[in-house]
């Protein structure tokens, strides 16, 4: 492998990572404050279509991303309603809203574009990619010259605020007041509750920063990764996201770390079909089902225990 | 001090979750400029109003009836088993496998080893993660999920690199032999002289899919281990109190499980496709969960349920071809039932709890 | 430490207010019901500022009740509340914060990993920026420290520290937030006799700073040795109000359980037999690597029983799940002469029952019963492989787990007598009689009981403790846990005494009372 073939494989794992890191840190939010979320490949998939069509009607990508972050607000509404306001099962509700989004985005986007559930191609409202400063000067430096200008520049303008977002979360966890109720909300719900602030309040609120980012999440497959939605074209990766979340055990710069290695895994099935090792060859599919296979063993915890917020799934009941 | 009566529990609260969800469903069809009253006609005609709309609304509802007893018998013991898909699939090889490689001379000598396969390999993919929740705590709604996901991954691979027939670009197994195909269900009813569709894949095994209805209920209310699986899915520390294995009960309600799942191949694999293919399940394992909630883990509301899934499959279908509702109508009907009466349910139940304490009252 | 059970030093000096000074708390007329349950029935009191008032009550009294009240947890039906004079509304626990109630609970509410200070500051921190308020809650907890004898290391982990430490957290957050009234929920139930004492100096010197405790308990040593004044409540009822030095624990007993209390059950003498349960060297180290029991010894006899009396979380618990087949522990345990299985590879609920162990459980909502179960079907339950219970090798026979719990209903007075009723839907004492029932009938050699009157009515208790000595009559062995001395006491033939893991020492009911058991069970003497 030649070191243009490199760049070329990490550039694409940061495009594939981004999505995969925006919903992650999306779960993050939730999840650390209790809510379990199965639900964000179904979030992802609903602000993909509606964040394409807009994009396509209005031509502009940002009402398209504003739209996209929407629909997954209001599916994020009903994910806080059931699991929140009504104390339903919060595993249920997720399976719920996957399937929602899966039918409705068809159901619509055929009602609307008649193309069997796809957007039109977007031409604009697209996403362009941003050449950073002296990308081009640069470019002839031999090694960091490409390292500079094909893989760090040249990206959308998602893909670095994904990137600027995993210490924002970090610092917004873990040095202000919000991040402390947040996490508290999530390891023991009571104590949050005898100090004088409201449960669900928060819970709301880590459930809608979910649903934005999200939304972030879908608009960037629909405007950025591709130009326009496709039925089904989240394909699994909420559900990768999900694990990435477990194998950064809930914190956010593991989680950036999670999401690079999946998208590292992605990048490379995509590239090559079977990797021929010498003494084995690892068939494709063995790549694509690897975060799976990783997934298992770090909740088997052989390698290091992923312990979950403790309050996580639980509705908060007030009791004595 | 009963808040409500029995028959409330467990008919009406599902009964008004459903008419909610359909009501939404049909505002749905509505806001894409369709008629929801001439929508329900077509399903209606279309899944009811022949022999052959019949055939197809039962063949699906004997996939639904395995996958949604597997999800029921996880639901007894506390567990929620969403790799129905998964397991399904791999039952799906597990049929494959015995009917492909063993010369059967007869369809029923091959009906019961493919059940039996189909049940094992089901069983055998979700025995991992049931050990995984016993022995180390890992969630089993997560690992279900990656077994999902890893089943169809490895599915994907042996039928691209091992079980495709030399020459064929379709990644599918070769068709079964003919020994091994089963009655449809019009060759099961001709023997009584009753008329039926021989156009639909509907077969035997919703005989088999009854019988399962049967067995698990009896499992569940009439025996030792479905006593303890239900007492272990309600208490744990209790169950232990009562000398009830926590190990022994999630291997066991899971193998259960994930075997039911498996069996389903029976219908789709052996007694439809004839053959292996690609994504053969087309998410009945998920459709599973639904039925299991919407029947309450009860196998004669399961059976319910399940016709109720049928129909809406094979009307949804009708729809497609006669209107411009595309089929995902049933995607979405589906994640509403699976919302009002899993994760709303209380939305439902409350007012109704409400109803009847204020009734109670007046009548005192 | 101070003399048990009579006046401290200063437990008779009258608290430091002027007779004009407005009361720190007044309630009037509080009344809360749940469903058809009076948890609180027109309650009004009034608690000095700047003195510890205890309320007393057995379980079920109200007393948590009228403190969550008070803390904005629960609204009240009916009454009004006045905070040092001014008539206040308490919504919620902001509210109650805001009207300077600090309130410390039995089960703590603090987030476990997060350091001392996080939770200090949870909820009230100073701005959007963590930095100024850590900060600030390091200099005042230095302060608090000094001046209260409450020092806790402000970057430990909550999770890391010793339960009297973690209280002290809870004493912490009340006062950051400027508490001037404190309340503590049954406090020392699950600290050691150290513990406890130093929680009484943090309260006494709290107390001469001028704030107002008020102390919930059901411990009539701890009411003595530390309030100024004592309030009684019996049924949902406030029975009586008076200065600590002019009662007596004779009294308040009285005044609590409403008539003389039965300080003696009818009972012949025991006529004990050979050995049925013998314990040696038993050993347990629970999953946080805590010492639980260290080295019990001791053994029942056939018609006796054995009563282990202790402060809760002493080992009582642990000595039950064991002997039950739910705990690995080392060490050797025979029941008639045969050495069963602590290793959990062969022994468990199921095998002790077979070894003619019948175990009525602490939690009986918790263990005991499956509560969403029909009583029919917990009346089978842990004996569900009883070959009664079957009718072939195949099926359970529902029909003969129906007749049984019919007729168990009846001789033990079961109501509503419906076998088809859910487990939950039946009162605490009745609850108790389905257990007490199922496990007493099956002729058990050895009867472990652990609680067996917590939250159950007079009546039930009564009928309770006659078919536990009725057992013992018949020859069978018993050991018997509780936390209520007096039950111990009643219904004994041999008392032994547990603290920290160990068995502090033996008597016999007859020669010992509850003084003596006191000093067994704070871990003096042996």
């Amino acid at each position: 492998m030649d070191f243009a073939t490199l760049i070329q494989i990490l550039d694409s794992t940061l495009r594939l990572a981004t999505p995969l890191l925006l919903a992650c840190l999306a779960g993050l939010y939730s999840e650390r404050a209790g809510v379990f979320d199965i639900g964000l490949e179904g979030k992802m998939l609903a602000a993909a279509f509606l964040s394409g069509a807009v994009a396509f009607v209005s031509g502009s990508v940002w009402l398209g991303v504003l739209a996209g972050i929407g629909a997954s607000l209001a599916l994020s509404a009903v994910h806080g309603l059931a699991s929140i306001t009504f104390r339903g099962n919060q595993l249920i509700s997720g399976v719920a809203i996957n399937f929602l989004a899966s039918g409705l985005t068809v159901l619509v986007g055929q009602n609307w574009f008649e193309l069997g559930g796809r957007t039109p191609a977007l031409t604009e409202g697209r996403f362009q990619p941003i050449t950073l400063p002296l990308a081009e000067t640069l470019a002839p430096v031999p090694v960091l010259g490409p390292i500079y200008s094909d893989l760090i520049s040249g990206h959308s303008a998602l893909v670095y605020l994904a990137l600027a977002l995993v210490p924002a979360s970090w610092w917004l966890l873990n040095r202000t007041r919000f991040g402390l109720r947040l996490r508290a909300v999530g390891e023991n719900p009571a104590a949050v509750d005898t100090a004088g602030v409201s449960v669900v309040g928060i819970r709301f609120a880590a459930v809608a920063i979910c649903g934005v980012l999200c939304g972030l999440a879908g608009a960037y497959l629909a405007t950025a990764l591709s130009a326009g939605f496709v039925k089904e074209m989240t394909a699994g990766r909420g559900y990768i996201a999900l694990a990435a979340l477990i194998f950064a055990k809930w914190r956010p710069f593991a989680a950036m770390g999670a999401c690079l290695l999946f998208g590292l895994l992605e990048a490379v099935a995509n590239r090559f079909q079977n990797i021929d090792l010498g003494v084995v060859v690892l068939p494709v599919q063995f790549m694509q089902a690897l975060p799976y296979i990783l997934t298992v063993v770090i909740l088997a915890g052989f390698v290091g225990k992923a312990i979950p917020p403790r309050a996580g799934g639980e509705p908060y009941v007030k009791e004595r | 001090m009963e808040r409500m009566p029995k028959w409330a529990d467990v008919a009406l609260v599902p009964l008004m979750s459903l008419m909610l969800a359909f009501a939404i469903s049909a505002l749905v069809i509505a806001a894409i400029g369709e008629n929801p009253w001439a929508a329900i006609r077509t399903m209606v005609t279309g899944a009811l109003g022949s022999t052959y709309g019949w055939g197809y609304t039962l063949y699906y509802t004997t996939n639904f009836l395995f996958t949604g007893l597997a999800v029921s018998v996880a639901f007894h013991a506390g567990l929620f088993n969403i790799g129905g898909e998964g397991q399904a699939a791999l039952g799906g090889l597990g049929v494959a496998l015995c009917c492909l490689f063993i010369p059967w001379p007869h369809w029923s000598l091959a009906l019961i080893a493919a059940t039996l396969s189909g049940a094992a390999f089901g069983a055998a993919w979700a025995a991992l993660p049931a050990w995984l929740q016993a022995r180390r705590g890992s969630h089993i709604v997560i690992t279900t999920i990656m077994f999902n996901f890893i089943g169809a991954s490895l599915l994907n691979y042996l039928l691209v690199n091992v079980l495709k027939p030399q020459g064929s670009m379709d990644p599918a197994t070769a068709r079964f032999a003919p020994e091994v195909r089963l009655p449809g269900l019009h060759e099961v009813l001709a023997v009584a002289g009753i008329p039926f569709s021989k156009a639909t894949p509907v077969n035997v095994t919703l005989l088999v899919g009854l019988a399962a209805c049967v067995a698990v209920w009896a499992l569940i209310w009439r025996t030792r281990l479905g006593y303890e699986i239900r007492a272990f899915g309600k208490s744990e520390k209790a169950a232990v109190y009562a000398g009830i294995r926590p190990v022994r009960i999630t291997m066991v309600a899971m193998l259960i499980s994930g075997g039911l799942a498996g069996m389903m191949a029976i219908n789709n694999v052996m007694g439809e496709a004839e053959r292996l293919v690609m994504n053969s399940v087309e998410g009945a394992g998920f459709i599973g969960i639904a039925v299991a909630l919407m029947g309450r883990g009860h196998p004669f509301g399961v059976l319910l349920a399940a016709l109720l899934f049928g129909f809406l499959y094979q009307g949804g279908a009708e729809l497609a071809l006669f209107t411009s509702i595309p089929r995902e109508l049933i995607v979405v009907i589906q994640a509403l039932v699976i919302l009002f009466t899993g994760a709303l349910d209380d939305l439902v139940r409350r007012p109704v709890a409400a109803l009847f304490r204020l009734t109670r009252k007046e009548t005192r | 430490m101070e003399p048990l059970g009579g006046v401290s030093p200063d437990g008779g000096r009258p608290a430091a207010v002027a007779p004009s000074a407005p009361w720190a708390i007044e309630l009037r007329g509080i009344s809360k019901a749940f469903g058809p349950v009076q948890a609180n029935r027109d309650i009004s009191i009034r608690i000095a500022r700047g003195s510890i008032h205890g309320i007393v009550g057995e379980n079920g009294a109200g007393k948590s009740t009228l403190m969550s009240i008070l803390y904005g947890f629960y609204r009240a039906d009916a009454g009004e509340i006045l905070i040092g004079g001014r008539p206040v509304q308490i919504p919620d626990s902001q509210a109650a914060i805001r009207a300077g109630i600090g309130m410390v609970f039995q089960h703590f509410k603090l987030v476990p990993n997060f350091t001392v200070l996080e939770n200090v500051i949870l909820g009230a921190e100073d701005g959007a920026l963590l930095r100024p308020s850590l900060t600030r809650a390091r200099a005042v907890l230095a302060d608090l420290a000094r001046e209260y004898d409450l020092d806790v290391d402000p970057n430990a982990v909550v999770e890391n520290l010793s339960v009297g430490h973690q209280q002290r957290v809870e004493i912490l957050k009340a006062l950051f937030r400027r508490a001037d009234i404190l309340i503590l929920d049954e406090p020392t139930g699950v600290l050691t006799p150290d513990e406890a004492d130093h929680l009484f100096r943090i309260l006494r010197g709290l107390r001469d700073q001028g704030k107002t405790i008020v102390l919930i308990t059901h411990k009539l040593r701890e009411i003595m040795e530390i309030t100024d004044h004592v309030s009684v409540m019996r049924r949902g009822q406030m029975v009586a109000t008076v200065p600590t030095p002019e009662t007596s624990p004779e009294q308040l007993a009285e005044l609590m359980v409403g008539r003389k209390v039965l300080l003696h059950v009818d009972k012949g003498p025991a006529a004990p037999g050979r050995t049925v349960l013998q314990v040696e060297n038993l050993a347990l180290t629970d999953a946080q690597g805590v010492q639980r029991l260290r080295g019990i010894n001791l053994h029942v006899r056939a018609g006796e029983i054995l009563g282990i009396a202790g402060v809760a979380g002493n080992g009582q618990s642990e000595l039950l799940d064991v002997l039950g087949g739910y705990a690995r522990a080392t060490g050797r345990v025979t029941v008639n002469g045969v050495e069963i299985d602590l290793t959990g590879r062969t022994g468990d609920g199921r095998s002790r029952r077979a070894q003619g162990i019948a175990h009525v459980p602490e939690d009986r909502q918790v263990r005991g019963l499956i509560l969403d179960f029909a009583a029919w079907e917990n009346v089978g339950f842990g004996y569900h492989h009883a070959p009664e219970y079957q009718k072939n090798a195949l099926f359970m026979d529902n029909d003969a787990l129906r007749a049984d719990c019919a007729a168990k209903m009846a001789r033990f007075d079961i109501r509503p007598p419906i076998p088809a009723l859910a487990a939950r839907n039946f009162s605490g004492g009745n609850q108790q009689k389905i257990i007490v029932a199922r496990e007493i009938e099956r002729n058990p050699d050895l009867l472990l009981v652990g609680q067996p009157t917590r939250g159950v009515d007079i009546g039930a208790i009564e009928f309770i403790h006659k078919q536990i000595i009725a057992l013992r009559d018949a020859g069978k062995a018993i050991l018997l846990v509780s936390v209520e001395l007096d039950e111990i006491l009643s219904l004994s033939d041999r008392i032994a005494v547990m603290f920290d893991g160990r068995i502090m020492g033996e008597r016999l009911p007859s020669e010992t009372n509850e003084r003596d058991l006191g000093l067994l069970m704070a871990g003096m003497a042996g």
